[in-house]
């Protein structure tokens, strides 16, 4: 059979869809590059002590010893075996429900629980099962906005938000301005301004987006403002989505509130809300497992946990993931003691990154949760702007050698913020980090001059050698506890 | 639609999307009725003797043992072994390129499978959690909201809400019948494309399942070339979807669209290879549909590219990437499985036709899945070939002789009185049991029948 060849036919690659074809996958943005810099020359202490040092990566590497401590003490979980031996093999291989493995959605429901201090009641029939919380967060926009639909998410934000929110849903992000004048704190004229500017652009707005520990940010939202938002969903009529995947990092005092918490005190009053507040959660930053693609849905509302479990047949988490990790989370010994000391160890490393750029006159957000802080380097650009930000950051990147996330990639509204993580590498890679960021900050004039502010005491001295005198009286992070 | 009219009880509460309210699911169909008529009355041999017999999963059972076999007899697969940072970076990992290990294996696994006949480069091998989760993603790829794919009938239930329901594309029937076994003919898939373009929609490209689901049948070379030469023609996309392809154990051989390509290819046809994508799975040929395990092949760069950034929404655990790379990279145990699996189900098969057979039912000749077209046509009656009569006698199937069979109208089969059987996710003396029931339901109708021609 010949094949009638047409003469101006386009090649397949140009027939993709439009959305193969499009930007919103968001890849093209410094957050991707960064990492891609950070891929071609990456740090490693003993083979290339120069390379790209990755805190753009927001994992947390702290605390596999006890989870890897847990697993030699419990083979039968990973041997796919009951508890005296007997295979389970068979029936996982053939368990694809998407209503989820019972045993798991059962401790996942207690260990979430758990994390809010037993002050809420999660039930495992709410829980919808997802390949991370990508997922998740991507199946509730199928549930609750159609095409061109609007939600509203402060800013700054996570920047795979652009991709997951957007990409496939033809969803529509429309940002809540926050800014450093009440610490990124999200007001209600925030919330109004972003309503009606999306109402400017004719978008029918169907919910608003938080991020509880916040990331970028690394804080928790107080409770007055979880109220507040409550209250601006309930009079607007649209849905609330809280993705707390940083939940269990969250390591200071007051706990934890999550935004059911404050439904549940709401009592009576909450009923006209309840059926739009929903929550995302993951065990990739908590449990640092982003590997096993581990993700839910919770929400009262039954037509959304309806539609989101049969949507979770496009992303089922895998069965013999499922049976691990409902034995992991349901031992409550272990959950204690990880969830404790998985905390003192963030905190401890967290601390390290503050006072490590405090020591070099470099100022971050105060915040006490999350893998990273929310670090102001604006004294270090040349230009106030976002122009400066980005060579800034290229500095950082390619002569400094840390990959650092640039706030303008979390649609930060303020130029000079960075997102640096803390918790993907050792106490000494970190050191290493600080000195090199030292080197730097000491060869700008601002930095120089800043740097000088942080260290030297009341007696100012502006004698460059006897600064570097003064430096050495400060405690240097290499008294520090020896790393993990 | 039901969805909205529920919703709309509950005063002041927004709507939730389209999406989200349409029937598009597709769960209310026959299909998965008899699921859960099943689940709510299910077989067991000692608890519930009268219970239903599940013959509507497309399950492979019959392989287990090896395996189990082979985790017991290396554990360090299930495990992390020695070597500190083992578990550290597995947990870690989730790139979206996937397990170099677990794509290689997974590559040789596929070429294994097709007799060496065609090559697959791990760095086209895109996975997702499920071959479920592949065909939608392939359909967001090529396909805008709107558009088109044909699809020749009859095809599995699930394509109708995993390709359509959020991506929002079409599926135009490509009519086949039994005339020349239900294999595609040129004169259908122009018909298909007519009928797509009268009704305003794109058409972006034919999804075929090879071997067929609910078939069970290989599609010939000839057919194959035939379906080719049409994408060419229209410009369009080609998704073969091969899930089956490791229950292939009957002549003809598998003719995979992979072998087409590279002879294609030979002979200086290069522009067909970025029409060809193919979606595979260890669901069905490693009976393994719990660990999620689904690929996308594809020989269009952009479309691998772009399938990749888009698996982040559906990854496979880390876990059983590595527990996986490691059964399928020892190609002793891979040959053997391949080996064994196959005899398994031919036995199976056989079985089950013999056993038809001599219930008076016969089935559409087939050498591949894990089903049979069974033939009920003569049951309908005549001139009840309709596709109500058919639901009919299904229903009659589920509640007297208490088996849930697929209805080919469920599979949108134009020709009434046709019916999927499954036999590879039981026992043998399970499948013992149901010829039996289907054999005294055959005697009860021979009976009927003649009395009432006797009268």
């Amino acid at each position: 059979m010949v094949s009638q060849v047409v003469v101006d036919e386009k090649p397949p690659q140009q027939l993709l869809s439009k959305k193969a074809g499009c930007n919103s996958h968001g890849q093209d943005s410094s957050y991707f590059m960064g990492w891609q810099e950070y891929e071609k020359n990456p740090f490693d202490p003993v083979s290339n002590p120069s390379g790209i040092i990755q805190m753009g990566l927001a994992e947390n590497q702290l605390s596999f010893d006890m989870v890897e401590a847990w697993l030699e003490k419990n083979p039968d979980a990973l041997g796919l075996r009951r508890e005296g031996g007997a295979s389970v093999f068979r029936e996982l291989a053939l368990f694809q429900d998407y209503h989820g493995l019972p045993a798991f959605k059962n401790a996942l429901a207690r260990f979430m629980s758990e994390q809010r201090g037993y002050k809420v009641a999660f039930d495992p029939s709410n829980i919808v099962l997802t390949a991370g919380a990508t997922s998740a967060n991507e199946a509730l926009m199928f549930c609750l906005a159609d095409h061109g639909d609007a939600f509203l998410i402060p800013t700054p934000y996570y920047p795979g938000f652009d991709r997951d929110l957007k990409w496939r849903t033809g969803a529509e992000i429309v940002p809540v301005h926050c800014t450093s004048a009440n610490g990124f704190r999200v007001t209600r004229a925030a919330l109004d301004d972003a309503y009606r500017r999306a109402q400017k652009r004719r978008l029918r707005v169907k919910g608003v987006l938080i991020t509880n520990p916040s990331n970028p940010l690394g804080t928790m939202a107080p409770r007055a403002d979880l109220e507040m938002i409550v209250e601006f969903v309930a009079a607007r009529g649209i849905h609330l989505v809280s993705d707390e995947i940083y939940s269990g990092t969250a390591f200071g005092e007051p706990g934890f509130v999550s935004v059911l918490e404050v439904m549940a005190e709401r009592g009576a009053a909450a009923a006209d809300v309840s059926d739009r507040v929903h929550v995302v959660y993951s065990l990739s930053k908590d449990l640092g497992l982003p590997g096993f693609r581990v993700g839910a849905i919770y929400s009262s509302n039954a037509a959304v946990v309806s539609a989101a479990t049969k949507m979770s047949s496009f992303g089922l988490i895998s069965s013999q993931t499922q049976y691990l990790l409902a034995a992991m989370l349901g031992d409550k010994d272990f959950t204690q003691s990880y969830v404790a000391e998985n905390k003192r160890r963030i905190k401890e490393r967290h601390d390290q990154l503050v006072d490590g750029l405090g020591e070099i006159g470099i100022s971050c957000l105060e915040s006490n949760a999350g893998l990273f802080c929310w670090v102001d380097m604006s004294h270090l650009m040349r230009s106030r702007s976002f122009a400066g930000e980005m060579e800034l950051w290229k500095k950082v990147v390619f002569e400094v050698g840390l990959n650092i996330s640039p706030g303008s990639s979390c649609h930060c509204r303020e130029p000079g913020w960075f997102r640096v993580c803390f918790a993907n590498m050792s106490a000494k890679t970190l050191d290493v980090a600080m000195q090199r960021l030292r080197s730097f900050v000491e060869s700008t004039t601002n930095g120089a001059a800043a740097l000088r502010r942080a260290t030297v005491p009341a007696r100012s001295i502006s004698c460059p050698i006897a600064i570097k005198w003064a430096l050495r009286l400060t405690p240097s992070s290499a008294d520090r506890k020896a790393e993990r | 639609m039901g969805g909205k009219l529920l919703l709309a009880a509950f005063a002041g509460s927004p709507p939730l999307s389209q999406v989200a309210t349409s029937a598009a699911h597709g769960e209310d169909s026959p299909y998965f009725a008899g699921w859960k008529a099943y689940d709510e009355n299910p077989y067991d041999a000692v608890a519930n003797p009268d219970g239903v017999i599940q013959m509507g999963l497309a399950e492979n059972q019959t392989s287990f043992e090896l395996l189990e076999g082979y985790l017991r007899e290396h554990p360090e697969a299930a495990g992390w072994g020695a070597g500190a940072g083992s578990f550290r970076d597995n947990a870690l990992f989730q790139d979206y390129h996937g397990l170099k290990s677990f794509r290689k294996a997974m590559a040789s696994f596929m070429k294994k499978i097709r007799g060496g006949k065609a090559s697959f480069d791990p760095d086209r091998i895109v996975l997702t959690a499920g071959a479920t989760a592949a065909n939608e993603l392939l359909t967001f790829i090529l396909a805008n909201p709107g558009d088109a794919l044909l699809i020749p009938t009859p095809y599995y239930p699930g394509f109708d809400r995993d390709l359509r329901w959020r991506t929002r594309v079409n599926i135009v029937p490509v009519h086949c019948d039994s005339a020349n076994g239900f294999q595609v003919t040129v004169s259908a898939l122009q018909a298909a494309y007519d009928e797509a373009a009268a009704a305003g929609m794109r058409v972006r490209g034919v999804l075929i399942t090879n071997p067929s689901n609910p078939l069970g049948t290989t599609v010939k070379r000839t057919v194959l070339e035939d379906i080719l030469d049409f994408v060419v023609r229209k410009n369009i996309h080609l998704i073969s979807d091969e899930i089956y392809s490791g229950s292939v154990f009957a002549t003809p051989d598998l003719v995979s669209v992979a072998e087409l390509v590279e002879s294609r290819a030979r002979h200086g046809e290069k522009d067909i290879a970025n029409r060809v994508h193919i979606v595979y799975s260890l669901s069905k040929d490693l009976g393994l549909p719990g660990f999620r395990v689904g690929v996308v092949y594809s020989y269009n760069d952009a479309v691998v590219t772009t399938a990749r950034r888009m698996s982040s929404f559906t990854l496979v655990s880390s876990q059983t990437q590595k527990t996986l790379a490691a059964i399928l990279s020892d190609e002793e145990f891979a040959d053997v499985y391949i080996r064994t699996n196959r005899e398994r189900l031919r036995e199976r098969h056989d079985h089950i036709v013999a056993g038809l057979a001599r219930a008076g039912v016969p089935c559409l000749r087939s050498n591949a899945g894990l089903f049979v077209w069974m033939d009920m046509r003569r049951l309908l009656g005549d001139g009840e070939a309709t596709v109500a009569s058919e639901l009919k006698l299904w229903d009659k199937m589920l509640r007297e002789v208490k088996l849930n069979i697929s209805p080919g109208s469920s599979c949108h089969c134009s020709e009434p009185g046709w019916f999927r059987v499954c036999f590879a996710n039981m026992s043998l003396a399970t499948l013992d049991l149901a010829l039996a029931r289907i054999s005294r339901f055959m005697d009860r109708w021979n009976k009927a029948t003649t009395q009432h021609e006797q009268q």
